[in-house]
């Protein structure tokens, strides 16, 4: 039977605060075991928590950014399980209150359409710490450092059907919170990680199917694999009459399948209520205005003014505003050449294959972008070919100046004096006599072909630095006459 | 509401506690004398009432994000049970 | 030593003997040592004895009062209740769970009262995590009332309760979930003080019930109980619930006098269930009051009854998840030799925690969980609401809500052990108070065959002024509060 995937996401962001979300203890990372936990992230006797303020401004900007409707009121609530890692024994979350309610988040397809998400939610909750298995025999070490983070947890609708689309969302999502200064997002390191439930249903049917949950996915291309795997296991289990278990999943990366999660089998009760240790958190409407007004502006607006205000294609429109830094280099090139498509396609190009083979991001590369503009310039005004283009691109990834010093000292000048030309022209026909009959024995389809080796030569001759168009514009007169 | 011997027994296994066999049915009979007294909610007429956590009603402050705590983890790590190279140990945890 | 017996005296008479020089802080904390010494093994009101840092923090303070830098309670030793975290002192709860906790910060109470000068001989005995009313449940051995050694001293402060009674120190520290200051101060003939739900922090305070815990004086007198309210009293922006109200100098207010003060007399608190003693003494108590002025105006609060089942509800729900931290993982105790995760869960947590603490535990765990959480918890919630709405409307025809503190005097130990719910009855007067977040007084009202008998003053939120200075005007005109027992006989 052909079955239709449905799943909905749930990112857990960890937001980019100086302190914890209820201590103040450090929010960074790689430190020593447990120096960055303090009693509050203990959960030792008497203490308490206390709400950090950047944290409720994190999660607004973040429902602002969604156009999500804004809790004025919302409140915390504890969510009680035993484990470890869990240091009171409860986790404070926002179960029956969230910060943030229903938005809606148009995500970028790779091929420039747009897919929208129903955000169903987001609210704040704190970290647990990590269990370390490895380090010693027979036991596990607890490390709380990372108890107590800030995290936003994001849920969608069950709105996606391919993994492509749920790749395409994180992207879109990432690339949202880097634009909002609220998480670095960085899935690698945990900063980003996704549950994914899904479920199969036949296709044409509007019911759901029994859902697994696959936990901490760390990285796009996982997500896309055990969306994969999961769906085959989904639909081989139905196909052969069985049935699916609702339960918790974990993605085996090494062996590239999922697994059930044998701790988490016993059936939780969660006991979430008021968490009596914080009150209600309100916000007013000065305060919303406020934060609404000290937002960027985001990747879904700006993609749009780009495809219009510089006659962008939708899908290099999509690929610059993904990073707010890509974009900003973008606009300030622009502003120095005036030359939008020349910018867009050396950003896209060169200059993000050499960002890539170096591994380094647009606020790390050597080029800035008035030297981009520099040498973009220089191609529009004819002073270079585009093989020349990259010759000055490498000077100036190298630090060698700029694209006019790079011209003057590597000598990259284009030629295209007609006398000089036609001189190297002359050289290239007296010393190839063979070369000359065959051209004009041959009929004009061949001559073409045969055009390319007399063009090489000239090319070659004047170390590549002759105009290609005025040179063949040339040879073709010699060689007819 | 009425509590039986396995009703009691599932809710201690979500706290966490063991009840010996033998004080099973002294557990069992207390426990119910608490949800006879606490049951009297039941008569009480609650429509319309918001549910109330905490007594002022009050609204939460808010800390600015603010590093104040340095590392203190050797004094809070003197309480511990189980401590090594920084960690607090338990029993191998399998997932 | 001067004239004035430091056994008796009030926390303010000290002071001044103390600013006057006839006594130094340093001989006041021996002879209150060699007392605790000779007669806590009779009382076990005090679990740990502080002797080295109170001589130390005595002498602290004598420097202080002879350098003309004291405040009113530089100098003066205290007890503190086991319950709140003491730095680098041990602080048990009165479990065998928390048998070897020393933690390494100190409750914004405690800090507030060392910063007032005050010097702590020890911490006091309670019921375990503060869950009981008769001080039964401590790990260490039931603490007896000094009134009649055979008998309960109240819980779950009884140990500070009886400490003050018996002269181990003049004022104490205590906290209040349900009637934990009121009633033990109630069978023990002393005075004391739950302050308004947010009044004082909560921080370093290890929680039994979040949103009814407070914490507060334990003393002599009203005006000690003032005296020390201010030291503790005020906005800490460590703990959120702590109100951020601008605190009265309680003891200034206590000048002037209650006429034309309205006090209400809720029916409910005379029915059958209180001793017709106890009505009488506390009637007599309140004619004293109307002979100061007051009027007296009987009122209703229909669901007195109603708050105990909401508050077994409420107080173990919140207990039972305040208490999942104690695990076996980073304090408390930990069982031997676990034999895996969950091994080490149920065995740290079945042994450290004693009977009644289990049992509450169940209990809130139950009214939590999945299928009855709207039956118990929600519906208790509401019922909280109507409760404290009873009082709004009390409040907009009087201005102090005046009652019993308890239904009965101090009963045998042992007595109500087999019954839980009887022992939750104990508490039938001061349990709407916390539900409501209102402040309390108990004080000292009477006697029935030889024992104390309590009155309680109920005030409007944030107003323990009132209530401080209507109890202080009768302590003007009565000496209950000047009786002691007689502790060397009653052993």
């Amino acid at each position: 039977m052909p079955w239709e995937t449905v799943m909905g996401l749930e990112v857990h962001l960890q937001l980019a605060t100086d302190s914890k979300i209820f201590s103040g203890s450090p929010s960074r990372f790689g430190a020593e075991p447990n120096v960055q936990a303090d009693a509050v992230d203990l959960g030792m006797p008497g203490m308490l928590p206390v709400l950090n303020t950047r944290a409720v401004e994190f999660a607004v900007r973040f429902g602002l950014g969604v156009g999500a409707k804004i809790g004025r009121r919302s409140v915390f609530d504890r969510k009680n399980y035993f484990y470890p890692d869990l240091p009171k024994g409860y986790q404070i979350s926002q179960f029956f209150e969230p910060i943030v309610g229903e938005g809606l988040f148009e995500v970028p397809m790779p091929d420039g359409s747009l897919f929208p998400i129903r955000i169903l939610r987001a609210h704040l909750e704190e970290d647990a710490g990590k269990s370390v298995h490895d380090a010693f025999p027979d036991q596990t070490g607890i490390d709380l450092n990372r108890a107590g983070t800030p995290l936003l947890e994001i849920v969608t609708e069950p709105d996606f059907r391919t993994a492509e689309q749920a790749v395409a969302y994180l992207k879109a999502l990432h690339s949202l919170v880097t634009y909002l200064g609220i998480s670095d997002g960085n899935m690698s390191e945990g900063s980003m990680r996704c549950d994914v439930n899904i479920s199969l249903r036949p296709v044409g049917s509007d019911t759901l199917g029994t859902r697994t949950e696959i936990k901490n996915v760390n990285s796009f291309r996982f997500v896309e694999k055990a969306i994969e795997v999961e769906t085959e296991r989904q639909a081989d289990l139905l196909d052969n009459g069985e049935t699916v278990t609702q339960e918790t999943r974990l993605y085996d990366a090494d062996r590239n399948e999922t697994r059930s999660m044998r701790s988490k089998e016993v059936a939780n009760d969660y006991r979430y209520f008021p968490e009596p240790d914080l009150l209600p958190v309100v916000l007013d409407e000065a305060t919303i205005e406020s934060i609404a007004q000290s937002l960027p502006e985001l990747p879904g607006p700006k993609r749009a003014r780009f495809i219009e205000q510089y006659t962008l294609s939708d899908y290099d429109a999509a690929l610059l505003v993904s990073s707010r830094a890509m974009a900003d280099y973008f606009e300030s090139a622009v502003a120095d050449c005036d030359e939008p498509k020349l910018v867009a396609n050396w950003i896209l190009g060169d200059l993000s294959a050499a960002m890539n083979r170096e591994d380094l991001d647009i606020d790390q590369t050597p080029v800035s972008a008035s030297a981009l503009a520099g040498l973009i310039t220089r191609i529009a005004d004819n002073t270079l070919s585009s093989k020349l283009a990259k010759q000055v691109f490498e000077g100036l990834w190298l630090g060698e100046g700029s694209a006019d010093d790079i011209i003057e000292a590597r000598g990259l000048k284009q030629v295209s004096d007609t006398g000089e030309l036609e001189a190297m022209i002359d050289d290239v026909i007296t010393n190839n006599p063979d070369q000359v009959a065959q051209y004009q024995a041959a009929d004009e389809a061949k001559q073409k072909k045969l055009s390319g080796f007399f063009v090489g030569q000239i090319m070659k001759a004047s170390k590549g630095q002759a105009n290609p168009q005025l040179v063949s514009q040339l040879l073709m007169k010699k060689l007819s006459d | 509401m009425s509590v039986t011997p396995e009703d009691v027994v599932q809710i201690a296994h979500l706290a966490r506690l063991e009840i010996a066999e033998n004080e099973l049915d002294t557990v069992v009979e207390r426990f119910g004398r608490i949800l006879e007294l606490v049951d009297e909610l039941q008569a009480v007429d609650v429509s319309d009432t918001a549910p109330m956590s905490n007594p002022h009603d009050d609204i939460q402050r808010l800390r600015p994000d603010v590093v104040s705590r340095g590392d203190n983890r050797e004094a809070l790590q003197s309480a511990a049970p189980a401590v090594e190279e920084g960690y607090f140990l338990v029993p191998k945890v399998i997932d | 030593m001067s004239p004035t017996d430091p056994t008796k005296a009030s926390a303010t008479e000290l002071s001044t003997a103390l600013a006057n020089g006839d006594v130094s802080s340093l001989e006041l904390t021996e002879h209150f040592l060699e007392r605790i010494k000779r007669l806590n093994p009779t009382i076990n009101a005090v679990i740990t004895v502080t002797e080295d840092a109170a001589r130390q923090d005595a002498i602290e303070a004598d420097q202080r009062i002879a350098a003309g830098d004291q405040g009113p309670l530089t100098g003066i030793p205290l007890l503190h209740k086991d319950i709140f975290c003491t730095n680098g002192v041990l602080t048990t709860c009165a479990s065998r769970m928390l048998d070897n906790f020393v933690p390494p910060y100190d409750a914004t109470v405690v800090a507030r009262l060392r910063d007032a000068g005050t010097v702590m001989l020890g911490k006091t005995n309670m019921d375990e995590f503060a869950m009981g009313s008769s001080n039964e449940t401590s790990f260490y051995g039931p603490t007896v009332n000094p009134w009649d050694v055979s008998r309960v001293p109240g819980g779950s402060s009884g140990g500070s309760a009886a400490a003050v009674a018996a002269g181990f120190a003049p004022l104490s520290t205590g906290t209040d979930t349900g009637g934990s200051i009121r009633q033990p101060a109630a069978l023990c003939g002393i005075t004391g003080l739950k302050p308004t739900y947010g009044r004082v922090s909560r921080l370093g305070i290890i929680a039994f019930a979040s949103s009814l815990d407070q914490a507060g004086p334990m003393t002599r007198t009203v005006e000690d109980a003032a005296l020390m309210l201010s030291a503790i009293a005020g906005m800490d922006s460590g703990d959120s619930t702590s109100a951020d109200r601008p605190v009265p100098d309680f003891r200034a207010d206590l000048g002037g006098n209650i006429e034309g003060l309205r006090i209400g007399i809720p029916r409910e608190y005379f029915s059958d269930d209180l001793d017709t003693a106890i009505a009488a003494q506390v009637k007599t108590a309140l004619s004293e009051l109307e002979s100061e002025g007051a009027k007296l105006i009987d009122i209703d609060l229909p669901h007195t009854r109603d708050a105990i089942a909401t508050y077994y509800v409420i107080a173990p729900a919140e207990a039972s998840t305040n208490l999942s931290r104690y695990d076996g993982v980073r304090f408390g105790h930990r069982c031997a030799q676990p034999k895996d995760l969950e091994d080490l869960y149920f065995r740290s947590r079945t042994e450290g925690f004693g009977d009644e603490v289990k049992r509450r535990i169940l209990v809130g765990t139950y009214v939590l969980s999945s299928g009855f959480y709207d039956a118990y918890f929600k519906r208790a919630q509401q019922v909280r609401r109507i409760i404290s709405e009873d009082f709004s409307r009390a409040f907009e025809q009087v201005d102090v809500i005046a009652g019993p503190a308890t239904p009965g005097t101090a009963f045998p130990l042992g007595s109500k052990n087999n019954d839980p719910v009887s022992m939750y009855m104990e508490d039938i007067y001061t349990l709407a108070v916390n539900l409501a977040g209102l402040p309390g007084l108990s004080l000292p009202a009477g006697a029935v065959n030889g024992l104390p008998v309590g009155l309680q003053l109920i005030g409007r939120a944030f107003d323990e002024s009132t209530l401080l200075k209507a109890g202080h005007r009768l302590q003007q005109r009565t000496d209950w509060h000047r009786r002691a027992p007689d502790v060397e006989v009653s052993r």
